[in-house]
């Protein structure tokens, strides 16, 4: 395998013009040179993590801590009859035994900040309240000295069901009168019905190209599941709940919610935690039930989900499917597209109905001028585990367009790329309005699109493909264009941060993201440390304690960069102006005759006068009368960083496959993507979030299947049945940087999610123009060497 | 349940404790012993999070009962940690190739690794994918683990080339 060479980063497009929003550009007194940022960085994260010394939550007890186990459904859809749970209470070891009727009065309706107060969700109930809507649904929670006795005293609660008929996909969510939620009325949890005015367009068009495309349920499955130790103190009246969570400001918010307490007496404390891509975004019934039963019994309760209850109950996303009809002109030029996009979004799905139907609308036209969307969604609640966030939650607008976009080229007879050519926004097109009312600036679709064309060697390769196919092999190639929104709307639009230099000289910098594997105690630590003139290692931070951190949104969405590190800048720099404050007066120095190095302030041009960080602390801190007036004592910064209204990432991710006929199996041969996420902070993190992407787009297209049997009985609660891609599925990716800088401080854009949303069509892509020539027609995922087996015997049937 | 004594040296260090036989290895590590460094990532023997060794051959700890290791010697992660402070060859090679991100599989990584390097002194590039394959990241796309196995293999021939 030949691992094309990582390009340099070529600056390209306009040079960042005015003032960052959010606080003064990088110039000035005491500014520095970027020593840090944009370097690759060794992570700060790393020698914890790599000698077994983190801290995730299975690691954390607390005095006095009992364990929980879970009962859950073992049917899609039923009544409970009863739920007996005398013989559990009476176990060895077993402190207690609860069902919703325990909770009934305690629980108070609460809501995910993110969609509001008003929002329409599925009920909220952290246990099964009567009946069951999908097997894995909790009905009671067992508590006991010890994981191991309160599985033994699960096994005991004698839950008698009376069966109902499921309903388990969107074709019968819609057409049956079975209810999965009988509270809502319908089984419709969302809709979008405005279909613009498209027939006269469609009518005049040279071709019209109508096509059905499905993506199967995959799910997000961080190695460490989901887990929690929940410690209410009557005494005190307070409630500390140490998480694995993407979000503990917003926990913090839905449990004070839920159990009617003042924000201020709830503590969320998160540690190390082992993955999340918006599974652990948003609190959980299983979270809120672990919470009530601590605050019943007034004990710490501890439950640590198993795989099994993650792959049964832990969430589930991507259930989606679409009809779409594009029309173009002669030369291809897209002239409409009528898209109607349906969604599975299970039962207890969150936040909210769990739809995404308005992303994938906005974002449908993507990297394209297309002039025209007709659009149509409807969600649909079925008998099946609730969807949750997963990396791009609304990507199915880039899996059902770049899909579309090679089902359209070799309908008409051009080649993807170039039909990708004569479409794609250029820079001569910016700022652009797309036909959904997103304004478009700072991004660079064709740009990426002719470097991943180039490092994928798309001509040779194709060359490459005609050779083979004359000795029956089968190679093709994928190429996948997307522009992502970062999610900075609403509550996630602004990040804080706190920066505390103690009498010792130390720094400590305190924010409101919960990173769970990006690194950004590494990349806030470069900012900070540039603007500081010190080491990165030299800073301490703290996250994810609601008790100690400024409110944040926590971490996902692609929003570190783009937010969390305007906040790092803008706090550092009004640190830096502050020591050059109290070095001038220690120096007996005007403050712009000094800068930052070394850990310490010196005079500009004379290194040797200078003064550390311990003396400067010590005359702001432990000599306060000497300070002039206009001198606060101390050295302590806040700051709070705003996101610009809209800022957008784009990226063109190519790859090639070959797929063997005889056994439907897809090998990837190379794999690049050309991204731009503007400036880097650290490159070897940008290119290890887009790595973790893709792999999790080439599992999920190739391996990664949740399937439910016709009785609604979840078939794949395993690894050894859900198959997660290994070092031997996923090949070397090669990168490409183009760098646009963002209206942000440091220009900075997101990078998280991209690699999973760009991945699934550029596989899928490529197994599809593979099998072309044999008249294969692959409209979706997955494509298991079943599936592509399939379609091989359905397009030749002999 | 009626409780066995179970005599194991674990780190190098004897451990002599009273355990229930169903107790798993990876339990009795991580709850009795505090070595929390070992990971639980499925509990049926497919991820390695769990990895540790045992008599220097990587098992999974989730598999086996700790009454099982009966007079064996078991290396946890954190054995395989220079006692001074500082990381393993492996270690240092995961942070230099960016072999990890949130952290959760890696010390599983990092015992299979060990383990397989001493088998496996100069691998070809397919052989590490291969080698790696009986462990789960979900975070990386092995590209830094990869390249850390790599790195660690050919600085461990430089070292002996050194030597000779």
């Amino acid at each position: 395998m030949t691992e094309p060479a990582a390009t340099e980063p070529a600056r390209t497009g306009p040079a960042r013009t005015g003032p960052a929003r959010t606080g003064p550009a990088r110039t000035g007194p005491g500014a520095t040179a970027g020593r840090y940022v944009g370097a690759r960085v060794q992570r700060l994260e790393d020698p914890r993590l790599l000698t077994g010394r983190g801290s995730y939550i299975d690691d954390h007890t607390v005095p006095g801590m009992l364990h929980a186990a879970f009962v859950r459904s073992p049917v899609a859809r039923g009544g409970i009859s009863s739920v007996d749970v005398s013989a559990a209470r009476a176990m060895p070891g077993v402190a207690a035994v609860f069902t919703m009727e325990d909770f009934r009065e305690i629980c108070r309706p609460t809501f995910s900040t993110i969609i509001g107060r008003d929002a329409v969700t599925p009920p909220l109930r952290p246990l099964a309240d009567g009946d069951v809507r999908f097997a894995g649904d909790p009905v009671a929670i067992v508590i006991a000295q010890s994981r191991y006795l309160a599985e033994d005293a699960a096994e005991a609660v004698d839950l008698d069901l009376e069966p109902m008929p499921p309903v388990l996909d969107i074709e019968t969510g819609l057409a049956t009168g079975i209810l999965v939620h009988p509270e809502t009325g319908s089984n419709v949890a969302a809709a979008i019905s405005a279909p613009a005015d498209d027939e006269r367009v469609f009518g005049g068009a040279a071709h019209v190209v109508t096509e059905t495309v499905a993506q199967h349920r995959y799910v997000a499955v961080p190695m460490e599941g989901r887990g929690l130790v929940a410690s209410w103190e009557p005494g005190r009246g307070e409630l500390t709940i140490w998480a694995a969570t993407q979000a503990p400001h917003e926990m913090r918010s839905y449990c004070a919610r839920m159990l009617g307490l003042p924000e201020h007496r709830v503590r969320v404390v998160m540690g190390d935690v082992g993955g999340g891509f918006g599974q652990k975004m948003f609190v959980t019934r299983e979270e809120m039930a672990v919470v009530l039963a601590s605050y019943r019994l007034g004990r710490p309760v501890r439950w640590i989900e198993d795989r099994a209850e993650n792959l049964l109950a832990g969430g589930h996303a991507r259930q989606e499917q679409a009809t779409i009809s594009m029309a173009t002109d002669r030369d291809g030029r897209l002239l409409a597209a009528r898209v109607r996009h349906l969604e599975n979004v299970g039962a207890y799905s969150v936040p909210g109905t769990g739809s995404v139907g308005g992303g994938v609308a906005a974002f449908f036209p993507g990297p394209y001028r297309l002039p025209l969307l007709s659009f149509a969604n409807q969600a649909v609640y079925t008998n099946t585990c609730g969807r949750c966030a997963y990396r791009g939650p609304w990507l199915f607008e880039t899996v059902a367009r770049e899909q579309m976009m090679d089902i359209v080229a070799r309908a008409i007879g051009m080649d993807p790329l170039d039909l990708r050519r004569v479409n794609v926004i250029t820079d001569d097109d910016l700022p652009y309005t797309s036909a959904t009312g997103v304004r478009y600036e700072r991004i660079s679709p064709a740009k990426t699109l002719e470097q991943a064309a180039g490092l994928i060697g798309y001509d040779a390769f194709r060359r490459e493909q005609a050779a083979a196919r004359a000795d029956g092999r089968y190679l093709g190639v994928g190429l996948s264009l997307y522009v992502e929104p970062i999610q900075t709307r609403g509550p996630l639009g602004s990040e804080g941060a706190i920066l505390r230099i103690d009498p010792t000289g130390e720094i400590t910098l305190i924010m409101g993201t919960a990173s769970h594997g990006q690194s950004v105690e590494t990349t806030m630590a470069q900012i900070v440390a540039d603007v500081l003139g010190c080491e990165p290692a030299s800073i301490a931070f703290i996250q994810g304690d609601t008790a100690i951190a400024p409110w944040g949104p926590g971490t996902g969405g692609s929003k570190s960069a783009v937010i969390a590190a305007g906040a790092a800048q803008l706090v550092a720099e009004r640190m830096r102006d502050k020591l050059l404050r109290v070095a001038g007066h220690v120096l007996e120095v005007a403050a712009d005759d000094l800068e930052l190095s070394g850990g310490g302030v010196h005079v500009r041009g004379d290194p040797e006068a200078r003064v550390s960080l311990g003396q400067l602390a010590e005359a702001a801190y432990l000599n306060p009368a000497a300070l002039p007036a206009d001198i606060e004592p101390g050295l302590l910064t806040t700051a709070r960083s705003v996101a610009p209204p809209l800022v957008l990432a784009n990226a063109c991710h190519a790859c090639t496959v070959e797929v063997d006929v005889h056994t439907g199996v897809v090998r990837i041969l190379r794999y690049v993507v050309s991204e731009d996420c503007g400036p880097m902070i650290n490159p070897m993190v940008v290119e290890g979030q887009i790595a973790g992407g893709v792999a999790q787009g080439i599992g999920g297209v190739l391996y990664e299947h949740m399937v439910y049997d016709g009785d609604g009985n979840p078939l794949t609660t395993t690894f050894m049945d859900y198959l997660l891609p290994t070092a031997c599925e996923v090949p070397d990716v090669g990168y490409g940087h183009v760098v646009t800088p963002a209206d942000t401080p440091g220009g900075y854009k997101g990078v998280g999610e991209g690699g999973a949303i760009g991945s699934p069509p550029a596989v899928i892509n490529a197994v599809a123009d593979a099998l072309a020539p044999l008249g294969a027609r692959i409209t979706g995922t997955p494509l298991g060497p079943a599936q592509v087996l399939a379609a091989v015997a359905a397009a030749a049937p002999d | 349940m009626a409780e066995h004594q179970l005599e194991v040296t674990v780190n190098g260090r004897a451990v002599t404790a009273m355990v229930e036989p169903r107790l798993t290895l990876a339990d009795f590590l991580r709850e009795r012993l505090r070595l929390t460094g070992t990971h639980l990532g499925c509990e049926h023997g497919v991820c390695g999070a769990c990895t540790v060794l045992a008599d220097g051959a990587a098992i999974r700890s989730c598999l086996v009962f700790a009454i099982q290791m009966r007079g064996s010697a078991v290396t946890t992660v954190e054995g395989l940690t220079p006692e001074g402070g500082g990381l393993s060859d492996v270690q240092e090679a995961f942070r230099a190739e960016h072999g990890l991100q949130c952290g959760f599989c890696t010390p599983g990584f990092v015992v299979s690794v060990t383990a397989w390097l001493a088998d496996h002194p100069d691998p070809t590039a397919e052989a590490i994918r291969e080698g790696l394959s009986g462990n789960l990241c979900r975070c990386t796309g092995y590209q830094g683990i990869v390249r850390a196995v790599a790195a660690a293999a050919a600085a461990r021939a430089r070292r002996e080339a050194g030597h000779d």
